[in-house]
């Protein structure tokens, strides 16, 4: 089930300029490893030293926070959009 | 007799208080860490300086008269700056701000009353900054558009007051100058008036030491637009700080100090934790001064706080 990530340009040099990758997965926490899997240079902007999303790293699915739907277990499918957006505390809009 | 005038917001901008920064940061021996709380300005933050200076230039050189809007970019301070200077002084203002500022500055804006196009948060500080670009270029004539970015007025107004208080304050003792970069006025305004006062007082840079940070304000040079008014070669050293480190330095000043600071308070402090930690090894003396921009007053909704 193919979900679009959103990469910020400033990560794109490490997503071979690509501005979204298509990945497959059930969950948030799916969906990000399967992109660090494919993109390794992404991993430590991403995530910490033991596996969390940094802290001020916010995901959304589509329009919501994962923070609200469960974080790394939110649910994701099939058309959805999953950004990365550098958090200073915001909501994407 | 004589009726007692107030102050208006311009003047109430700086004379920032230095505070003792000792107790937070480890100094010890001879060296001293002292900052700048610039969140005592009127508008919350350093950026109130060149704010007021680059409008105050404009209303000299009749480039901004009242039937102009003000436009420029901004990721949130120079923006609440220009908001309250545009209210004050009867100007309607246009800003360009990435989409994730933080929920606390958007209504900041909304309550002063100013017009906000939100630009991608993808594209950070930079998709504000094209955007402004892009709207100035279609009209011209309607707009003053001081792009603090590209106005000399930015430095200057470091250049006119924050060089001159530190050095006063610090009775010339001032050895080692500490800043966080965004724009780079802070730096190279407050920067070139010490050097010029004594030549041997270093200039240190602070930048995120990564392109994709959480450092409100701050620029990752090697992966941004570069100001124009900013030259990477002006300070001795430039010293990368994590979002993380900040975060740490911002929890033990609140807990040591009793002073909630923002992100790139930190992030100076952080810096000059280690400039400070350097001249006691070598068993130097030193009088660290860095600059606090604003307070954690738009930070307080970050998760940062409840960690470790
Ligand atoms: C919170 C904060 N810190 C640091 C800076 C950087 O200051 P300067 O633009 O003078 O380099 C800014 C300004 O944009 C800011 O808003």
């Amino acid at each position: 089930m193919p979900v679009t990530i959103l990469i910020p340009t400033v990560l794109r040099q490490y997503t071979g300029n690509q501005a979204t990758v298509a990945v497959d997965g059930k969950t948030v926490g799916d969906t990000l490893q399967n992109l660090a899997a494919a993109h390794p240079g992404l991993k430590t902007h991403i995530f910490t030293d033991n596996g969390k999303l940094r802290s001020f790293v916010n995901v959304f699915v589509n329009e919501d926070d994962i923070r609200q739907k469960g974080d790394m277990n939110a649910p994701v499918k099939n058309g959805d959009e999953v950004s990365i957006v550098p958090s200073i505390a915001g909501g994407r809009r | 007799m004589a009726l007692a005038t107030g102050k208006d917001f311009i003047g109430l901008v700086g004379h920032t208080p230095l505070v003792d920064m000792s107790h937070v940061v480890s100094a010890g021996g001879d060296v001293r860490v002292v900052a700048k709380a610039e969140w005592t300005n009127p508008g919350g933050s350093v950026k109130d300086r060149p704010a007021a200076r680059m409008i105050l230039e404009g209303e000299r050189g009749v480039r901004l008269t009242k039937d102009k809007i003000i436009l420029d970019a901004t990721s949130g301070n120079t923006g609440i700056a220009y908001a309250c200077l545009a209210a004050a002084r009867g100007y309607r203002l246009k800003l360009c701000v990435p989409a994730n500022i933080s929920p606390e500055r958007k209504h900041m804006l909304a309550a002063l009353g100013a017009e906000v196009i939100y630009t991608s948060a993808q594209e950070g500080s930079d998709g504000a900054i094209r955007e402004a670009r892009r709207l100035f270029d279609e009209d011209p004539e309607r707009y003053y558009y001081p792009d603090q970015y590209g106005n000399d007025e930015n430095w200057r107004a470091h250049y006119a007051t924050t060089g001159p208080e530190i050095w006063e304050e610090t009775g010339g003792a001032v050895t080692h100058f500490v800043a966080t970069v965004g724009t780079g006025g802070t730096l190279m305004g407050t920067g070139r008036f010490l050097k010029e006062k004594n030549p041997s007082i270093q200039v240190i840079a602070v930048e995120p030491d990564s392109p994709f940070h959480g450092l409100e304000g701050m620029k990752h040079m090697a992966t941004s637009i570069v100001p124009k008014i900013y030259d990477r070669g002006f300070a001795g050293e430039t010293l990368f700080v994590s979002t993380e480190a900040a975060h740490a330095a911002i929890r033990k000043t609140a807990r040591k100090g009793g002073l909630l600071v923002g992100l790139s308070s930190g992030a100076a402090l952080t810096a000059a934790e280690l400039v400070a930690g350097r001249l006691i090894k070598a068993r130097q003396r030193g009088l660290v001064v860095t600059v606090l921009p604003d307070n954690a007053d738009k930070y307080l909704t970050e998760r940062f706080w409840k960690e470790a």
